[in-house]
């Protein structure tokens, strides 16, 4: 099995402080700005950025996190039930500009049910969306607008994300698999 | 590409809490806590069980228990069809088996299912090919209740370990208390059983029970008191000489919590006979969880409907 | 088979272990059997080879050879229920279970309790070469009220008059029956229940229907009545059978009663010693049977009363019942198993292979003892006694499957459990009725 390194601790750092500048620029500042983390790395990364957010523009930016076990499509596929976590959203979102971050953007179906989960929430005005990783083979019409690294992947490999918080590390790997059969 | 920690329970269906492990308890209701959270949502709803038949076979009369199951499946998105049918268990016409036949026939994905009878769910689990969801079956058991029981104790003391249960009123008769008893049990709490000799089935201490006749013994060290509805066909059978009897022997009033060191928390499965098992004044008092159980009930029921609606024979 | 089947009514049975309870008989073998009858029983030991004969021979090496089996408590259903027994599959059934005599229960519809119906039964019973013993109705319409024509029923060809099933509840009537009895020296077969305190009760009152919420049946209403039977058995001086003893009190008050002379006997049915109450977690409607699987301590105490003699009789209370009657809750599933085609498995299987006791004492419970209570002929292989045989492979091993009983009922909670101890033959007024199929 090949792996190899596609993001050091260094880069991880570097990339969630660019994202940071980029939504505070598009959006004009952090007024109305809430930040939503997929759980589990995607809402350790979302607390990384609202940090950097507020250290920027001097505010406190909410942070939420989303399960979105509950809105998987592949339910009717499956032999054992994923583990809900918890989603906590302890602020309104109608009329706010939500950053949806998670770690890796690949077929596009855990975003596509965390807009579903965010929309029975209410009404924001934006959501926009911040993963770290985007590594190609698209599902669904869906794309990121921040983006830490574009990582050219092949079906076969697989994209380990490790965050220091529950993985003792930051880094991201590429690796090849034998079984590409695995969860998506 | 996420990685998901997947966790089933042991049996496909949930037909009892005798013999349900520690984990499986806690699988359910650490799950619960994730569907409580949904309740309190704006639209307190989920796709999670689009395109899901539920099957709510309901024969015997069950107001709370129904919709309350009815609710969770709505919250989860299922479809829900509910067959009423109160029976006596000996009717004659179309038989249990028949009757569900023809409701897997219409291409079903899980029955919930009460029954007069004990062993009816485990009966029909041999008979159908879904996964069944025992919601009480005569005297035998009614898991989802001590479930929620046990949730809403775990949410007010953090952990069920130690805990001191006092059980009081029929326990012969009551589903409740056997589901409640094998659960707390499994989960480290002590339980004490209490009620009228004639009402306090043959070697009780099978379940690992202290029994104790006396009400105001019973519970002086208790952290909870859960109190059992009483069947008023028990006096004209001979078990029960009258319920003001039972009041003044067993019923939980204030004078009766008034001594106790402890603060002692009041639950009951409901529907209250106000005055009989409970005085009106515990029912609603500050100490008494009997909404929370119902609220919790709901979460509950979303928790087990969600573990026990994944499909068997599919790859991941 | 007919008895008219035209099959040579002389053979002689070579080289097996020849056991007669009647006569302490157990020995290596040869019996002759002529016109219908034993001709003679030749040991072994005073002659080393095999008897040269013409007659036909069947080869009983390493098989036991016991006198035909009889099970005094059967229910075949006919009249009345014909879907589920009728006496011609009952007696199949009773045959491919070795046995060559059985007693019916009169709780058919109508009840045998007239005699009309007794020769009813007694023709339908002329199309099978088994022994059919009709047991009579003590009350008209097995109401508990009035006395039967009991001597009618007698001289029509009943052996044994019976409650069972609807148990008397009022002694008087039980002390006048017991009386009338006397007349003819027929047992009174009695089910011990007090159904007041029985009433909507499913299983055995104890630490399992406290954990299963099943609505008990208290052993005490068994032995409350085994109690008062036996005192008005004293009183009167009647003759009493106790009919399916299954707890440990019943059990000692028979001991006891024996002790004192009583003119009292007992029978256990092969449920009652091979499984308890334990097995009902499964809420198998084929345990539920009455009186009920009761605990591991009782099942101990039928082993021990039949070990040292105080159960006399081995019979299956065979009550047949179709697949719809007991595919239902349990609630409302019928009371009562099959056992004629599995008795002498599990007798074998649970009794005589653990060293409850020996081969002479098992089959007593199965033929001599039987045949003396009720007053028939058999159960014995003696010169000059009608040829009624049973050879048995008792080494072979065998799993039971519902399927292929002859029996028209399934009703079995023994399916694809494995028994030692089969039956090869079955012979009755010395014609060939049952052969194994391999």
């Amino acid at each position: 099995m090949k792996k190899a390194q596609v993001l050091s601790k260094e880069d991880v750092r570097r990339a969630v402080t660019r994202i940071a500048h980029e939504i505070v620029e598009r959006n004009h500042g952090a007024d109305d700005l809430v930040v939503i983390g997929i759980q589990t790395r995607g809402a350790l990364l979302a607390e990384r950025v609202a940090l950097k957010i507020g250290e920027i523009e001097h505010v406190t930016v909410p942070v939420g996190i989303l399960d979105i076990t509950l809105y998987r499509d592949d339910f009717r596929k499956r032999l054992k039930q994923p583990l809900v976590k918890a989603t906590k959203i302890p602020f309104d979102i109608d009329d706010k500009d939500v950053i949806l971050v998670d770690d890796v953007l690949y077929t596009g179906r855990t975003a596509r049910a965390a807009l579903d989960e965010l929309t029975d929430f209410g009404r924001p005005r934006t959501i926009q969306y911040a993963i770290l990783v985007d590594r190609g083979h698209r599902e669904f019409p869906i794309r990121a607008d921040y983006v830490g690294k574009n990582v050219p992947t092949s079906r076969n490999q697989e994209v380990f994300v490790k965050i220091e918080e529950v993985d003792g590390i930051d880094e991201v790997t590429v690796e090849e698999v034998e079984d590409t059969g695995s969860e998506k | 590409m996420r990685r998901w920690r997947t966790l089933a329970l042991k049996s496909r269906h949930l037909l009892g809490l005798e013999g349900m492990s520690k984990e499986d308890i806690e699988l359910i209701l650490d799950t619960a806590t994730s569907f409580k959270e949904i309740l309190e949502r704006p639209i307190p709803k989920v796709p999670t069980l689009r395109g899901k038949t539920i099957v709510n076979l309901f024969f015997e009369a069950s107001t709370r228990t129904r919709i309350s199951f009815e609710l969770a499946e709505k919250r989860l998105s299922a479809d829900t069809v509910n067959f009423s049918k109160a029976t006596s268990s000996v009717q004659k016409g179309e038989t249990l088996k028949d009757t569900a036949r023809n409701i897997e026939a219409m291409k079903i994905d899980m029955v919930v299912m009460r029954h007069s009878a004990p062993g009816a769910p485990h009966f029909l689990a041999r008979c159908l090919d879904v996964p069944i969801l025992n919601a009480g079956d005569g005297a035998h058991e009614h898991p989802t209740q001590a479930l929620l029981d046990m949730y809403t104790l775990r949410e007010k003391y953090g952990t069920l370990e130690g805990l001191n249960v006092v059980i009081v009123g029929d326990i012969s008769h009551s589903r409740v208390a056997r589901s409640d008893i094998w659960g707390l049990k499994t989960m480290g709490a002590r339980v004490t059983v209490c009620g009228p000799s004639t009402l306090i089935p043959v070697e009780v201490d099978a379940f690992g029970v202290n029994v104790n006749y006396n009400i105001d013994e019973a519970i002086q060290d208790a952290d909870v008191i859960y109190a059992l509805r009483i069947q008023m066909e028990r006096q004209t059978s001979g078990l029960l000489p009258s319920s003001r009897e039972y009041h003044h022997r067993f019923g939980i009033t204030q004078e009766r919590l008034r001594p106790l060191k402890k603060r002692v928390t009041i639950m009951h499965p409901g529907p209250i006979n106000r005055g009989v098992e409970l005085a009106s004044d515990v029912a609603d008092g500050e100490h008494s969880l009997i909404l929370d159980q119902v609220l919790n009930g709901v979460a509950v029921r979303m928790a087990v409907l969600y573990l026990l609606s994944g499909e068997e024979g599919t790859v991941e | 088979m007919s008895k008219k089947n035209g099959q040579c009514e002389s053979l002689v049975i070579q080289g097996g272990r020849v056991i007669d309870p009647g006569s302490n008989f157990d020995e290596e073998a040869d019996l002759f059997i002529e016109k219908g009858r034993i001709k003679e029983i030749r040991s072994r030991k005073t002659q080393k080879s095999s008897s040269r004969t013409s007659m036909p021979v069947i080869d009983a090496t390493e098989k036991i050879v016991v006198p035909g089996l009889i099970d005094m408590h059967v229910h075949l259903r006919e009249p009345g229920r014909e879907d589920e027994e009728t006496i011609v599959s009952g007696s199949e059934a009773a045959m491919a279970g070795g046995f060559t005599g059985v007693a019916c229960m009169p709780n058919t519809e109508p009840p045998i309790d007239d005699g009309s119906v007794v020769r009813f039964v007694l023709r339908k019973a002329e199309s099978t070469p088994i022994k059919v013993y009709p047991v009579a109705a003590i009350t008209k319409g097995r109401q508990g009220k009035e006395l039967t024509e009991i001597g009618d029923l007698v001289s029509a060809g009943a052996v044994a008059v019976s409650d069972d099933g609807s148990p008397l509840s009022d002694p008087e009537i039980m002390r006048r029956a017991l009386e009338y009895t006397k007349m003819f020296d027929i047992p009174i077969i009695s089910h011990c229940e007090d159904l007041s305190l029985t009433s909507r009760g499913v299983m055995n009152e104890g630490r399992m229907s406290t954990l299963l919420g099943l609505r008990g049946m208290p052993p005490v209403a068994e032995e409350i009545m085994v109690a008062r039977d036996i005192a008005l058995t004293e009183y009167t001086g009647g003759r009493l059978h106790i009919a399916h003893v299954s707890t440990a009190r019943s059990v000692e008050l028979i001991r006891e009663a024996k002790r004192r002379g009583v003119r009292v006997t007992a029978e256990a049915t092969p449920h009652h010693f091979s499984l308890n109450d334990e097995s009902l977690r499964t809420f198998d409607t084929n345990l539920k049977m009455n009186p009920p699987l009761r605990t591991a301590r009782d099942v101990e105490a039928i082993k021990e009363g039949l070990a040292d003699g105080t159960i006399d009789v081995i019979a299956s209370d065979h009550a047949p019942h179709s697949i719809e009657e007991k595919e239902v809750e349990f609630d409302a599933a019928p009371f009562g198993i099959i056992g004629l085609e599995t008795t002498l498995g599990l007798v074998l299987t649970e009794l005589v292979e653990p060293g409850v006791f020996d081969f002479s004492a098992a089959f007593a419970t199965m033929t001599l003892h039987p045949a003396q209570i009720l007053g028939v002929e058999g159960g014995r292989l003696q010169k000059g006694e009608k040829a009624d045989v049973t050879i048995i492979d008792p080494l072979k091993k065998w799993t039971v499957a519902v399927h292929r009983f002859k029996s028209k009922s399934r009703n079995s909670p023994f399916g694809g459990r494995e028994l030692t101890g089969k039956i090869e033959c079955v012979i009755i007024d010395g014609v060939t009725v049952f052969r194994s199929q391999n």
